[in-house]
């Protein structure tokens, strides 16, 4: 479709300018139109049809940053798949803008976020804040009657003309309380107002932000409450008990008296006496989130003991998991073993199915009455496994080993072939004993293609949220606890909890520590890899 | 010169791709005008699976009365509260979402829900309903339907009338020989506080106080109650007795009771559609005391609600008071579901249905599940406390205060 529509059009406009036709030809000539000009020629419109198609969607809902990033990127697709030199970014591009939107804008919204107080309560900007407060308290006045509406207006302004309960007709505006108006009535709704135009349904829709925002006094006195529509066809008298003023940033509780000032420090509408409303908006707290880690003393208890067990459960993991598949490694490396092929296939087994259906399955197994550790391995014990703290912890251990020493039984394999057997021989001859060989040979020989791989395996570990949250959820929780922890709960287990559990969402104080996590990662990273760079001064 | 190729090329490719998504745009306009009325308007519903079907059929109806177009999102029914809190205030969210009563007080701290006004239709509606859907004395919410567990009885296996005392029921069951006696779901990590509910108020403990409105105060821990601790040493003795089990998760404890392996279970309507099916004689009772005081089951009530920020209000508040509100629409959720309808037309329509008669009698007791945004506070550590009590693992009433110091600390702190 879009191939057979652009040729026509394409050689048209090239040829519409009626004075250069020879120099026409001679694009054509230079720009060695080939059929891969043509494929790339469809390829980009697509991208650029979905780009347009996403810059008028976005400027629909009026994202104006999409619709900035959006133009950028097709500008610099078009310009990089169009221009003869740029060959670099011809391969680049569409990973940069992957990379952009996929890691560079959730690092730096994280980060963003971590210096505010967003998370339930503080969702919103303050204008939606004061808003969703005036609307929460503006409620239908108790025993007050219902009006069959009909909405009107005079071309200027809507107006509501209603049935009063003695079969009256009245009617009024935003500005005009009101007052009883001479109209015919037909099936209990006023039929027409002099001068004013009645409005239908599909009119009414039109226009219906206004129409919904709509209040008509019911008296001179406000006190007396205004008429309003949810549905366009009946009107209800409100009264609303907060009064918002912009000026001195404000909300009085008509009703108790009580002014609530806007707190800018703590997004909060803040009493004197220091109570606050429910809703308040999200503002930046700068440091906040992060001193709050380490200084409320609620938080930094279960901190520090979730920050120790992370270090342990990524140590022991990388350590048992190597330990393991290094084992397996050097045993069926040896020329000796029957049905190797068999052995090294059966192993790769734990590694083929996908993790978190193996964590459920390990769940379920160690289930303490039905589990089929219990009931068939031990024979109807009743061993908590998942439920003791301690016992939790080495289950958590165990399953990460089932399912990280085939990994690490396979990058021992590829680097055990790849040492020389020539410096075997020539250890042998110098009276080296297995032991020797090992020690002083293949290990140091191993570390140098393994070292980076194990460092990046303490890296996955230390994050490895999965196995946790599918096997323990991070429990058995400590009841003692001031928050909600667990004693298997790592560092991203924790996060997620503080964001999404059960307690107030604090999404604020969640990315505060994920980039704490980070810094700790990060920074063992980078200190490990240099030492590790004295490794390959080995060879 | 050499560069005017590619530009021509990507302006006409811009130019083209520009009109084709002009025509794709002026489609559905043009499909609206020649069905109804004009109207743009387009309202977006989320909906789970079990309700789609129904609100589908109404919305039909409502598209074709009113000339409106009706998108809807389908979505699991546990991720609407949350993607509703946190896309409502980027503009991205719908105008009308189902949910469930007990989201509220998130939903109002979050400032994301509308006041709805029902009129005269509010008399309609069961009272439970109408209370369980408002917050702070305003109503927020059309409610679609009333759900509350109950003791289901195997009439197979237990041929006397059940006993007043849940002592006597539990003796009563064990007589009848079956592998378990009165089957109460649990899970192993977070307990089922939900499930426990109606045994705990049989001793006088609900979770909040409530303040001079009848609305639940989070200042008003009454967990923390020598009832609440008598409960917590009767619950250490169900768990010595095998009774409650914290391996029973609801999967095990509903295929127990199908096979029957047990006389009672104390479960919901969600589940007696199943045993019916497996042509099991049952019947519906209320949960005999074991503390002396009516047992009384939390009622959650399901329903549906509008968006702070809706464009179109209007005609979201008329889809969901006029269309959604009625006594067909209702049946037809019921059907869909096996929830009680909330509006007494429709389930008037279906009282003589035992099964539903059972559910609604036993909720005539019941307590609206606290919907301030406190009771997320509560869930985590009362479950977990529940299993260590049942598990033994330290004195019942040391168990109990601690988790009442630790949920009265986290209410103060949040």
């Amino acid at each position: 479709m879009t191939d057979t529509s652009t040729r026509p059009t394409l050689t048209s406009s090239g040829g519409a300018p009626p004075a250069p036709v020879a120099r026409s030809t001679s694009w054509w000539a230079r720009q060695d139109i080939t059929r891969g000009f043509w494929v790339k020629l469809v390829l980009v419109a697509l991208v650029d049809a979905l780009g347009v198609y996403g810059v008028l969607a976005a400027g629909a809902q009026s994202q104006w940053g999409i619709v900035a990033f959006l133009v950028v990127a097709l500008v610099a697709v078009n310009v990089v798949y169009f221009s003869k030199r740029m060959l670099p970014a011809k391969y680049l591009v569409p990973g940069l803008l992957f990379l952009l939107v996929y890691q560079v804008f959730v690092v730096l919204y994280t980060g963003y976020t971590a210096f505010t107080n967003y998370g339930d309560g503080h969702n919103s900007t303050q204008a939606d804040a004061v808003e969703a407060i005036l609307v929460q308290n503006e409620t239908r006045l108790p025993d007050s009657p219902a009006f069959p509406l009909t909405v009107i207006s005079d071309g200027d302004q809507l107006g509501f003309a209603v049935v009063d309960a003695e079969g009256a007709a009245q009617m009024g505006t935003a500005e005009e309380p009101l007052h009883p108006v001479e109209a015919p009535i037909e099936n209990g709704h006023v039929a027409s107002v002099n001068g004013w135009i009645t409005l239908s349904f599909n009119d009414i829709l039109e226009q219906q932000a206004e129409v919904f925002a709509l209040r008509v006094p019911i008296s001179q006195d406000p006190n007396d409450g205004s008429l309003r529509t949810p549905d366009g066809s009946t009107a209800y008298v409100y009264g609303s008990t907060m009064v918002w003023d912009e000026d001195t940033q404000t909300i009085t509780d008509t009703a108790r008296d009580v002014v609530y000032t806007a707190d800018q420090e703590t997004g909060t509408f803040t009493s004197p006496i220091g109570a606050q409303l429910g809703t308040g908006w999200k503002v930046r707290v700068g440091l906040d989130n992060f001193t709050k880690v380490f200084t409320d003393s609620t938080l930094r208890g279960p901190f520090v003991g979730v920050l120790i067990w992370t270090f342990a459960f990524a140590i022991l993991s990388v350590a048992t998991t190597f330990g393991l598949g290094l084992f397996m490694a050097i045993v069926l490396n040896h020329p000796k073993v029957r049905g190797r092929k068999i052995y090294r296939s059966l192993l790769i087994v734990p590694y083929a199915f996908p993790a978190f259906l193996t964590a459920l399955v390990w769940q379920g197994m160690l289930n303490r009455d039905f589990g089929f550790v219990n009931q068939t391995l031990l024979g109807g014990a009743h061993i908590p496994w998942l439920t003791d703290p301690w016992l939790a912890k080495v289950s958590v251990l165990v399953v990460n080993l089932w399912l990280g020493f085939p990994y690490m039984f396979l990058i021992c394999t590829g680097a055990l072939q790849s040492i020389p057997a020539e410096l075997y021989e020539a250890g042998k001859i110098d009276g080296a004993k297995p032991w020797r060989l090992f020690r002083s040979l293949t290990m140091p020989l191993l570390l140098v293609s393994t070292a980076p791989l194990l460092i990046a395996s303490f890296a996955f570990n230390f994050n490895n949220f999965n196995v946790i949250y599918l096997l323990t959820e991070g429990g058995p929780d400590d009841l003692s606890a001031p928050v909600d922890v667990g004693a298997t709960d790592i560092l991203i287990t924790f996060v997620y909890r503080l964001a999404f559990g059960g307690v107030n969402r604090q999404y604020g104080l969640a990315c505060a520590v994920s980039i704490l996590i980070f810094a700790i990662v990060a920074s063992i990273s980078a200190i490990t890899f240099r030492k590790t760079r004295a490794l390959e001064d080995l060879i | 010169m050499r560069r005017s190729i590619p530009v021509v090329a990507a302006t006409v490719g811009l130019a083209l791709t520009l009109a084709a998504c002009a025509g794709s745009n002026d489609e559905p306009s043009g499909d609206a005008t020649s069905a109804a009325p004009a109207s743009a308007a387009t309202l977006t519903v989320w909906v789970d699976d079990t309700r789609s079907g129904p609100v589908k059929e109404v919305a039909k109806v409502f598209e074709k009365e009113k000339g409106v177009t009706v998108k809807f999102v389908q979505k699991d029914f546990g991720d609407i509260r949350d993607d509703f809190i946190s896309q409502v205030p980027a503009g991205q969210g719908p105008d009308v979402i189902v949910g469930a009563h007990d989201w509220l007080g998130k939903l109002v701290q979050n400032g994301v829900v509308a006041p709805i006004e029902l009129g005269d239709k509010a008399s309609d509606f069961l009272p439970v309903a109408t209370q369980a859907m408002s917050y702070d004395g305003t109503l927020y919410g059309l409610p679609y339907s009333v759900e509350n567990i109950a003791l289901v009885k195997n009439n197979a296996l237990v041929k006397d009338a059940t006993p007043a005392t849940f002592d006597d029921l539990v003796a009563q069951a064990k007589a009848a020989g079956t592998d378990y006696s009165v089957l109460i779901q649990q899970d192993e990590k977070t307990g089922d506080p939900y499930h426990m509910y109606p045994l705990q108020t049989s001793f006088g403990s609900p979770v909040f106080g409530t303040d001079s409105t009848g609305a639940y105060d989070a200042n008003k821990l009454t967990l923390d109650s020598d009832q609440g601790r008598a409960f917590a040493a009767y619950l250490a003795k169900l768990g010595t007795e095998g009774v409650v089990n914290t391996s029973i998760s609801g999967d095990v404890a509903k295929e127990a009771f199908l096979a029957g392996k047990a006389p009672y279970m104390i479960t919901g309507p969600w589940n007696t559609g199943d045993f019916a099916k497996a042509g099991l004689d049952i019947s519906i009772e209320k949960v005999p005391s074991a503390g002396g005081q009516p047992s009384q089951p939390f009622v959650g009530v399901q329903g549906f609600f509008i968006s702070s920020k809706s464009k179109n209000a209007l005609l979201a508040n008329e889809f969901v008071v006029n269309y959604l509100g009625t006594p067909d629409v209702q049946l037809a959720l019921y059907q869909a579901g096996g929830r009680a309808p909330a509006l007494t037309a429709a389930l008037e329509q279906i009282s003589d249905d035992p099964i539903v008669a059972g559910f609604a009698a036993v909720g005539q007791d019941g307590v609206p599940m606290p919907s301030i945004p406190a009771m997320d506070t509560v869930w985590a550590d009362w479950g977990a406390t529940e299993v260590a009590i049942v598990n033994q693992q330290g004195d019942p009433a040391a168990l109990w205060n601690q988790m009442t110091a630790s949920i009265a600390g986290k209410i103060a702190a949040a």
